[in-house]
């Protein structure tokens, strides 16, 4: 996907007429303006339509009038559904696993990108996409450490005031449960077959991929 | 950037699909709220204020929103108009500019708010005309600095709040910095302040000449002569108390580097110094002249009071700040002085007996005349001198004058700020109790819609109604959303006061309240809960959703308001938790003897399966049972221990 990437006027602006005080370079940070592909673009490449995406673009631009998401605010907007736990590293995950292209900014390409998975996608894509998210290097393979980053994540969001009490190895538990589910030659490694295998096999995941398709 | 969550919520809860494939239970369904956000932006009209231009008048930047094709993500194609959800005054300006070609700064608008709106419309500060760029540049800058005191009056409240795992090094790093935290810190502060005080004035009163009787009257001494052993007394104490106070603060300083190099530290060394110099220096008149130098340096002992008076530190800061202007005002002087005492000396050259005997000695005659003192000891007698010395006083003044209003302006700015930081924290104070408030007040919407977490799963339609009446779709989203967390983790969220006790009965290891607990009932005590909890979560709810209506309304706020914030333990509120124990007496369901009542955070039925695990004993209020449960329960999808929280009758 073709992004075009605006450099704002500023930055010309700055270099020829530099004022030399700092605080006047402060104010006038080079900001990137990115503008979305076209409407019509978008809705052949993404599984919404025209009414939907125009209610999404409005939210997002809205939020981000800069037309892009860097992780500090990404990071910011997921804890507020989560006041109660630490979401920041979830959300960097999540925000590796928006972040296609890994440009260290989520445009609106990447948020309709992976939102038409998520929310519109099989349910091959949408395992896919977890499996993308859970392998954090992405190697292909999520290996132990890498579920844990994500387990203990997710047990952070929970916070400290849980019933019952967070014990330390409760991630490590769930880590080891998911591997015995999933790692079905027991080489320590989940590869994405034997993940999209199992979770097929599983009744509770199956139904609950329906789960959220109401969501737009 | 504005917090719009309800903006966010569908990405949330589509990210959401990451836990699918860790859940151990099933998670719960989602609400069947149709999410009409398709109305959005037609219900909500700003003003409906109607601006008309020409197309070609916004196409002339197309690097803009307005002039690119990124304005048809607006259209709306009903009416057949762009619509945006903005302030119309602000815009406005906004299309003044496509007209004219300058974009003038609104005068009574709020900087920022006029900055997010030049965002939003693509257009870059650098276009504010030149008509209006200095005020703009200067509203921001101001704008900035307000930010980042704020920023800083944050952490100086935020400071002081005392972490339970706080080192003794911590604890007594933050009593030297915040004295009014503990009694035992003020009494420090106090003392210390004092000894500061009596040893200034010990080294004050050693020099009075004190009368001795017995001596013969023409001699008088000093009186630290006279009572050099008081005196050596007094010094050492106060030496003493100097010194323990700079080790403790060495020790308990968080970064010993940056204290060191710090201007207060250097201030006690040099004040304990001498002292200490003076006892290991034998008394001989060769290096007694320059111990006597070293007394000198007691004296800096008065500067030890800015860490008492915060008047003395704005004054410290002001020079600093200043520092420009004050050294301009140097070099002035000093330009000055050298050119008038040349002046001088060659004028008062021929004359005899003249105190001019050379430049430098003239300096002190142009130093005494500039700043107007006039001391006499040097006077001109030429009549060349004369003029040249009028001169000399004359302008004395004005290049005295000239660098002083602006010290004088700067230490007003500082002062103000000061005041202002002052007032500030009163009001963060408040205003952090109000967060907490409705944090908490979002905690326990969440924990209650839990408690009609069955109702929605089961519950006849005018039962839902009554209790779902009080919660928007966003909250119902939300609440799913953290339902599914929880779900995933097979932990649930609770309040502070529930962990707490939690986190009581498992040091006290919780096995005592297993007596009493509500276990492995043979008749299957999901569904019998099930059935008897949701009119008891009905009644019990009814109760309090009117009590937290408010709350519940306002949630969305509630999150916006939580935005940015530092995470602060929620403040429990009592009332939803009293009315537990009252509702656990009201049971009606008779077919079964509770030795306990029980209070309740009723499960969703969907876990019924698991009450069959014949090695599950009810889980306890204890955590330790828990804790069992879980260890038992490796290999199979976790319990969710239920039916919870004990208390005695």
């Amino acid at each position: 996907m073709n992004v075009r990437r605006v450099e704002s006027i500023s930055a010309q602006l700055e270099e020829a007429c530099s004022t030399g005080d700092s605080v006047e370079d402060e104010l006038e940070m080079a900001t990137v303006r990115h503008r979305p592909e076209a409407l019509e673009l978008l809705e052949a490449q993404s599984k919404f339509t025209k009414k939907e995406l125009q209610i999404l673009y409005r939210g997002f631009k809205n939020e981000c009038p800069s037309g892009v998401v860097n992780e500090e605010t990404f990071k910011e907007i997921y804890s507020q559904f989560f006041p109660q736990g630490d979401s920041t590293t979830y959300a960097h995950f999540l925000f590796n696993a928006f972040d296609t292209d890994h440009n260290g900014a989520v445009s609106f390409e990447d948020f309709i990108k992976g939102l038409s998975i998520l929310l519109r996608g099989t349910v091959q894509e949408k395992l896919n996409w977890a499996f993308n998210l859970y392998d954090i290097n992405k190697d292909g393979y999520i290996t132990k450490e890498e579920m844990l980053d994500i387990m203990k994540a997710i047990y952070d969001m929970m916070g400290k005031c849980t019933y019952p009490v967070l014990k330390e190895d409760a991630p490590r538990q769930h880590v080891e449960t998911f591997f015995q589910k999933m790692d079905k030659n027991k080489d320590g490694v989940v590869t994405i077959d034997e993940f999209i295998e199992s979770c097929q096999k599983d009744e509770n995941i199956m139904r609950s991929m329906q789960l959220f398709e109401n969501v737009i | 950037m504005a917090a719009g969550v309800a903006t966010w919520l569908p990405f949330a809860r589509a990210a959401a699909v990451g836990w699918l494939p860790l859940a151990q239970q099933p998670l719960p369904p989602a609400p069947g709220v149709k999410a009409s956000r398709g109305d959005e932006v037609l219900v909500v009209n700003v003003s409906g204020r109607r601006f008309e231009t020409w197309k070609n008048t916004l196409d002339r930047y197309p690097d803009t929103l307005l002039g690119s094709s990124e304005k048809e993500f607006f259209y709306n194609a009903d009416s057949g108009e762009y619509f945006f959800d903005r302030d119309p005054d602000m815009f406005r300006h906004v299309l003044n500019f496509y007209r004219t070609g300058r974009l003038h700064c609104p005068r009574q608008e709020c900087i920022q708010a006029f900055d997010e709106e030049l965002a939003f419309y693509g257009l870059v500060p650098e276009l504010v005309g030149d008509c209006c760029l200095e005020e703009y540049r200067d509203r921001k800058k101001e704008n900035a600095e307000r930010l980042a005191e704020d920023e800083e009056a944050e952490q100086a409240v935020d400071g002081p709040a005392l972490r339970a795992g706080s080192s003794l090094r911590q604890r007594l790093w933050r009593a030297f910095e915040n004295p009014h935290t503990s009694t035992a810190a003020l009494v420090f502060y106090y003392v210390t302040g004092f000894f500061i005080a009596v040893s200034v004035i010990a080294n004050v009163v050693e020099t009075i000449p004190c009368r001795s009787p017995t001596r013969r009257p023409s001699r008088e001494q000093p009186c630290g002569e006279r009572f050099p052993l008081a005196f050596f007394c007094m010094d050492t104490a106060c030496v003493l108390i100097f010194t323990g106070e700079y080790l403790l603060r060495l020790f308990a300083a968080p970064s010993r580097c940056r204290f060191l190099r710090s201007v207060m530290s250097l201030i006690d060394v040099v004040a304990i110094l001498p002292y200490y110099i003076g006892l290991f220096v034998p008394k001989n008149e060769d290096v007694s002249g320059a111990f006597v130098t070293l007394r000198v340096f007691r004296v800096f002992r008065i500067f030890k009071f800015s860490r008492h008076s915060q008047g003395l530190r704005i004054l410290g800061y002001t020079l600093k700040s200043c520092a420009s202007e004050l050294g301009f005002l140097l070099f002035s002087l000093t330009m000055a002085i050298i050119i008038f005492a040349t002046v001088m000396f060659y004028a008062e050259k021929g004359t005899n007996k003249t105190n001019f005997t050379s430049i430098p000695a003239a300096f002190w005659y142009t130093i005494v005349t500039m700043t107007t003192l006039g001391y006499g000891d040097m006077v001109p007698s030429t009549i060349a001198g004369k003029i040249f010395g009028s001169i000399c006083s004359l302008s004395g003044v004005l290049v005295i004058a000239l660098p002083v209003p602006v010290i004088v302006s700067n230490f007003s700015r500082i002062y103000h700020q000061n005041q202002r930081a002052d007032k500030r924290r009163a009001q963060q104070k408040v205003r952090s109790a109000r967060i907490r408030l409705a944090k908490s007040g979002t905690t326990n919407a969440f924990l209650q819609y839990k408690q009609n977490g069955d109702l929605e799963d089961n519950g006849s339609g005018e039962e839902q109604a009554v209790c779902v009446r009080n919660r928007s779709a966003f909250e119902q989203q939300h609440h799913h959303l953290l339902h599914c967390l929880e779900k995933t983790t097979c932990h649930e969220f609770t309040d502070e006061l529930t962990f707490n006790e939690a986190l009581g009965a498992v040091s006290l290891g919780g096995r005592t309240s297993r007596s009493t607990s509500l276990s492995s009932q043979p008749v299957g005590p999901g569904s019998l809960l099930s059935s008897c909890c949701p009119r008891r979560a009905k009644r019990r709810a009814i109760r309090l959703a009117n009590s937290t209506a408010s709350v519940s309304r306002g949630s969305m706020q509630e999150l916006d308001t939580l935005a940015g914030l530092r995470r602060s333990p929620a403040s429990q509120s009592r009332s939803s938790l009293n009315a537990k124990p009252h509702d656990s007496l009201d049971l009606n369901c008779d077919s079964r003897d509770f030795v306990a009542a029980i209070i309740s955070i009723p499960t969703p039925p969907a876990n019924t399966p698991d009450e069959s695990q014949p090695s599950s004993p009810g889980g306890s209020g204890g955590g330790g049972a828990s804790s069992n449960l879980r260890n038992s329960s490796l290999g199979t999808p976790c319990l969710l221990p239920e039916t919870v929280k004990i208390s005695s009758l």
